[in-house]
């Protein structure tokens, strides 16, 4: 009532001209860059439905929250993903993304299929390998079933090595594969011998140092060296950099302690640190075990996986647990190597959004001025970018902080609501594989989930909440 | 031929270098290139594009590697086109922040008061919902808002405490402050509460070009007194501006409300020592205790002499009781000797309020108006396009204005219908608004003024061409000036609508006579 004693105080919500006119009579204004919500007029009104629901989504959605901001990622040890994984077996094959079937899969996850299985000795070839994948004797399923993630094409057998990484508040364990390096490698698709043989290696020698190394050295705080990271120029997706370089010194003086002979050591330090990469198959478990005891979550829109397997993203959402929202992977803007083009691109690919999922990755670019060039953008950019990101988000990270943004927590929890209502997508970043297998690596840049994804598990939740 | 150039210990982040490798393969002359820091992978990448040498692969991964392939020559121009990218600095746009969302204005704006929303009808009323949710007043300019959200979104807005103008408000001066289509008036002891937008604009003009002063202008959107909406913003006005210590005078300004929101609205007026005028255009209300006004100029003037304390002795008032006018009576006669074709008056408007008072003028004084939205159902023009005998179209209409900017701010149609009606038969008589004010053109009067040159051009009959300027002489399009522009082109202006369209009529009667 007490309006006409106020200053007047407008937002201005579409024309831009209102707002230039406000400015000119020195009025207190604020523009909105306005943009219907996603899927137009006939999503409104699911969005309208939701308020009539019972459910009370913000109380959900704080909770949800609050489980993910108060995990505690730690590395807590390794092993064999056949003794730890749950469900793991010989002739499981675990990839990214939501479930496929193989005559869906894209070159990279089709090459790293076969890759696996000649890995794993089930077959001896590309040729043994695609027979056996015919004769239904392997089986496929997404490593968001088992508890893992994985990056690219993600795909694990069971003899392979895998960091085991426990959220300690909750008790809860995730898992993930040891990176490989840039380049010509499986989760790009690529199977040649000396792939195999690296990943031979990385099991015989890389693994049991490391193992050792964690032994002595107790378990490791990965949501501290993600947030010294981000204050380094990391965004722990696409750019690993001073995360790894922090890794290295996390381990190193136990490293020298352990039984192996100085040879291995060196080649165990220098294969990490020749990969700038090595940390993101570390804060990827991180993000995984951090958003699981989000998951079930009854009522709440926060989103708990983003996933892509190179045909299809998928997400899954708190309130909604056991269910696929799933549309086309996108084409990737990027940069690519020399020799490379668009045309070489594979779509989106990987588990490795479960970093912003978590709130880091592309919605904590504003931390890594330096991979915004990616899509020719500025420091500027970066900014933005994150700071477009707390509209779709429920709340700021209490760890993870932005030092441009004045150590302003990173933008958590997307919140499916907001993502339809105001049209605005979670921004990615990532690499970009090789749409042929066996050739790996050819660029990086940033991309956007599928539009249907949050309409559908919106439209979802609005059934399941009814 | 391929170069190689090694720069030891230069380094550069290798997203940089990427780009940088993009610019240089664009040059003329390059087939192949590369730009990166002299690690395994980029050797590899050289290796496989048969460019690695031996000066390559003996590099650092703290060297910064350029190894071109191409013309010969071409190196040169590489390494110019490098070192000028490597030094370029990318300059910060310096462009402004906006918001997202409503609740991005919040987190920068977290005492914000008023919403002012114009997006599309379908989306309007429910970005309206979530400002009032979020305890917010709104102003929807926005039109095509469903009937019943905006029931909702006024009831809502009733429990809360907090004000809805529109859907389909125009105009509306909040605190000093004009929003949307609004002039530069200035601040005083009248308030009021308008369903008419150009309504209000030239109601709240005149008070201010008379000396008087508006302390709000409270926009409620032509649908509010209906029935089915029962006037709950047009109510909730009045009572606000009995309330508010500024406002001396209350001004109503509205098409006809329902009987209903009218005897409300008197129990209001009745229920304050504050003094009133009320203006229903084409409409009256048989209250003696009830100060009406006859066209939007009367209300102004009446308004101001309340406001000022003086009695009221006219029956109708116009501007020109107060400035000075020519003599109008010679003015119309003289006119009529010169006009050498046609019977009819054209009215050609882009404000809807301002149009319905020129219809009712005319009908009153001459007989039925045809038009798009007639007041007898009976002259519903069939074609918008084609005029008939006394036609007086609103150029803002949604059936004009689909796909288009509004009328006062674009006036290619309007030109090209004043052209048009210029050279048509039956014309002798054009009438024209010319809306100043924010959102407005910034230059109305050369716009119209070059139809009417060009209409004279093509034509050797003379139509007397009258326009009616509303607006402010604190206006940013300069009331002088815009006056002046139209004048000389012989369009004769007038200071209010009504003696606009007065004066036509006038015209028209010596016509006949």
């Amino acid at each position: 009532m007490s309006l006409f004693k106020e200053e007047l105080k407008v937002i201005n919500i579409g024309l831009k001209g209102f707002y230039e006119d406000l400015k000119k009579v020195g009025a207190k204004v604020v523009h909105v860059d306005w943009r219907p919500p996603l899927g137009g007029a006939k999503v409104a009104a699911i969005l309208d439905r939701l308020e009539e629901l019972k459910v009370d989504i913000e109380a959900a959605n704080e909770e949800a929250v609050k489980k993910i901001l108060s995990a505690q990622p730690t590395l807590v040890g390794m092993a064999k993903a056949i003794d730890v994984v749950p469900g793991m077996k010989k002739n499981l094959i675990l990839h990214a993304g939501p479930p496929i079937t193989w005559d869906r899969m894209s070159g990279p996850l089709r090459g790293a299929v076969i890759g696996g299985l000649i890995y794993e000795g089930l077959a001896r070839n590309e040729e043994e390998a695609i027979k056996l994948v015919e004769s239904g004797e392997v089986e496929f399923d997404p490593w968001h079933h088992h508890d893992g993630v994985g990056p690219m094409a993600g795909v694990a057998t069971a003899s392979m090595p895998v960091f085991i990484v426990e959220n300690t508040t909750f008790g809860v364990r995730a898992y993930c594969t040891m990176n490989e390096g840039l380049g010509k490698v499986l989760r790009y698709g690529a199977y040649s011998q000396d792939v195999i043989d690296r990943l031979k290696w990385m099991e015989e020698v890389l693994y049991p140092v490391l193992n050792e190394t964690i032994k002595l050295k107790g378990p490791i705080n990965l949501k501290n060296l993600i947030t010294q990271a981000l204050q380094m120029g990391d965004e722990c997706h696409n750019r690993n950099r001073a995360a790894t370089s922090l890794f290295i010194r996390e381990i190193a003086p136990a490293l020298l302690d352990t039984s192996f002979s100085n040879k291995e050591k060196k080649q165990v330090l220098e294969f990490i640190n020749s990969n700038d990469h090595f940390f993101l198959n570390l804060s990827m478990p991180a993000a995984k075990a951090s958003l699981m005891p989000a998951e079930g979550t009854k009522g709440s829109t926060v989103v708990t996986v983003m996933a892509r397997n190179g045909t299809d993203f998928g997400i899954r959402v708190a309130g909604l647990p056991g269910e696929w929202f799933v549309g086309p992977a996108q084409e990737v803007e990027g940069l690519y190597f020399p020799g490379f083009t668009k045309e070489d691109a594979n779509p989106d690919i990987g588990d490795s959004t479960i970093t912003e999922t978590v709130g880091i990755g592309g919605f904590a670019m504003a931390a890594a001025p330096a991979i915004v060039k990616f899509v020719g953008g500025t420091a500027e950019l970066a900014l933005k970018t994150t700071i477009e990101m707390y509209e779709i988000t429920v709340a700021e990270n209490d760890s993870y902080r932005v030092p441009a943004l004045d150590f302003r927590g990173t933008p958590t929890g997307i919140d499916i609501r907001k993502v339809v209502e105001k049209g605005i997508l979670p921004r990615i970043n990532t690499g970009i594989a090789h749409k042929e297998p066996g050739i790996g690596q050819v660029g990086a840049g940033l991309t956007y989930p599928p539009v249907n994804v949050f309409v559908d598990a919106l439209a979802r939740f609005v059934e399941v909440y009814s | 031929m391929i170069y190689t150039v090694v720069r030891e210990n230069a380094y550069h982040d290798s997203v940089t270098l990427m780009l940088a490798t993009e610019e240089i393969k664009a040059i003329e002359g390059v087939e192949e290139a590369l730009v990166g820091m002299g690690t395994e992978t980029n050797k590899g990448f050289l290796r496989d594009l048969g460019m690695l040498t031996p000066e390559s692969e003996a590099a650092t991964s703290n060297d910064l590697l350029i190894v071109v392939k191409g013309e010969e020559g071409v190196l040169d121009k590489v390494l110019a086109k490098l070192d000028e990218f490597l030094k370029q600095k990318v300059e910060s746009s310096g462009e402004e922040r906006y918001a997202q969302s409503l609740d991005g204005a919040l987190e920068m704006m977290p005492d914000a008061n008023m919403v002012l929303i114009s997006v599309a009808g379908e989306y309007a009323g429910r970005e309206a919902m979530k400002a009032l949710r979020r305890g917010l007043n709104v102003m929807l300019f926005s039109d095509n808002v469903p009937l019943e959200e905006e029931i909702r979104l006024k009831k809502y807005a009733s429990e809360k405490g907090l004000l809805v103008m529109g859907p389909d408000c125009g105009t509306a001066i909040i605190n000093g402050v004009p929003l949307a289509f609004a002039n530069v008036v200035s601040r005083g002891n009248i308030g009021m509460v308008a369903a008419a937008g150009t309504g209000a604009q030239e109601v709240s003009s005149i008070i201010s070009n008379l000396g008087g002063g508006v302390s709000q202008v409270i926009g409620t959107g032509g649908r509010d007194v209906k029935e089915a909406v029962g006037g709950i913003t047009f109510l909730e006005g009045i009572r606000r501006l009995i309330d508010d210590d500024e406002t001396d005078v209350i001004v109503l300004v509205s098409k006809p409300p329902h009987e209903s929101v009218i005897k409300k609205a008197i129990e209001l007026l009745k229920s304050t020592d504050k003094k009133h005028v009320v203006h229903f255009i084409n409409g009256t209300v048989d209250d003696p205790d009830i100060l009406t006004a006859e066209t939007l100029e009367d209300a102004a003037v009446k308004a101001v002499l309340l406001s000022k304390g003086e009695p009221i002795e006219k029956e109708v008032y116009t501007v020109y009781d107060f400035i000075e006018g020519p003599d109008f009576k010679s003015l119309a006669k003289e006119e009529a000797k010169k006009i050498t074709k046609g019977k009819y008056i054209r009215g050609l408007y882009s404000g809807g309020t301002l149009t319905s008072e020129a219809m009712v003028m005319i009908t009153k004084e001459i007989g039925p108006v045809w038009s798009p939205s007639p007041l007898d159902p009976a002259y519903k023009l069939e074609n918008i396009h084609e005029s008939k005998e006394h036609t007086i179209v609103d150029m803002g209409e949604d059936e004009f204005t689909q796909g288009r900017p509004h009328p006062m701010i674009d006036f290619t149609m309007r030109k090209e219908r004043l052209v048009k009606e210029y050279l048509d038969p039956g014309t002798a008589i054009i009438l024209l608004d010319v809306v100043l004010g924010y959102g407005s053109h910034m230059d109305p009067a050369s716009e119209i003024a070059e139809a009417v040159n060009e209409a004279r051009s093509k034509s050797k009959d003379y139509v007397t061409v009258i326009a009616a300027l509303c607006g402010t002489y604190g206006d940013p399009q300069n009331y002088a000036k815009q006056k002046k522009t139209l004048e000389e082109a012989g369009v004769h202006v007038f200071a209010s609508n009504a003696s606009a369209v007065r004066f036509a009529i006038d015209v028209w009667k010596e016509l006949k006579a």
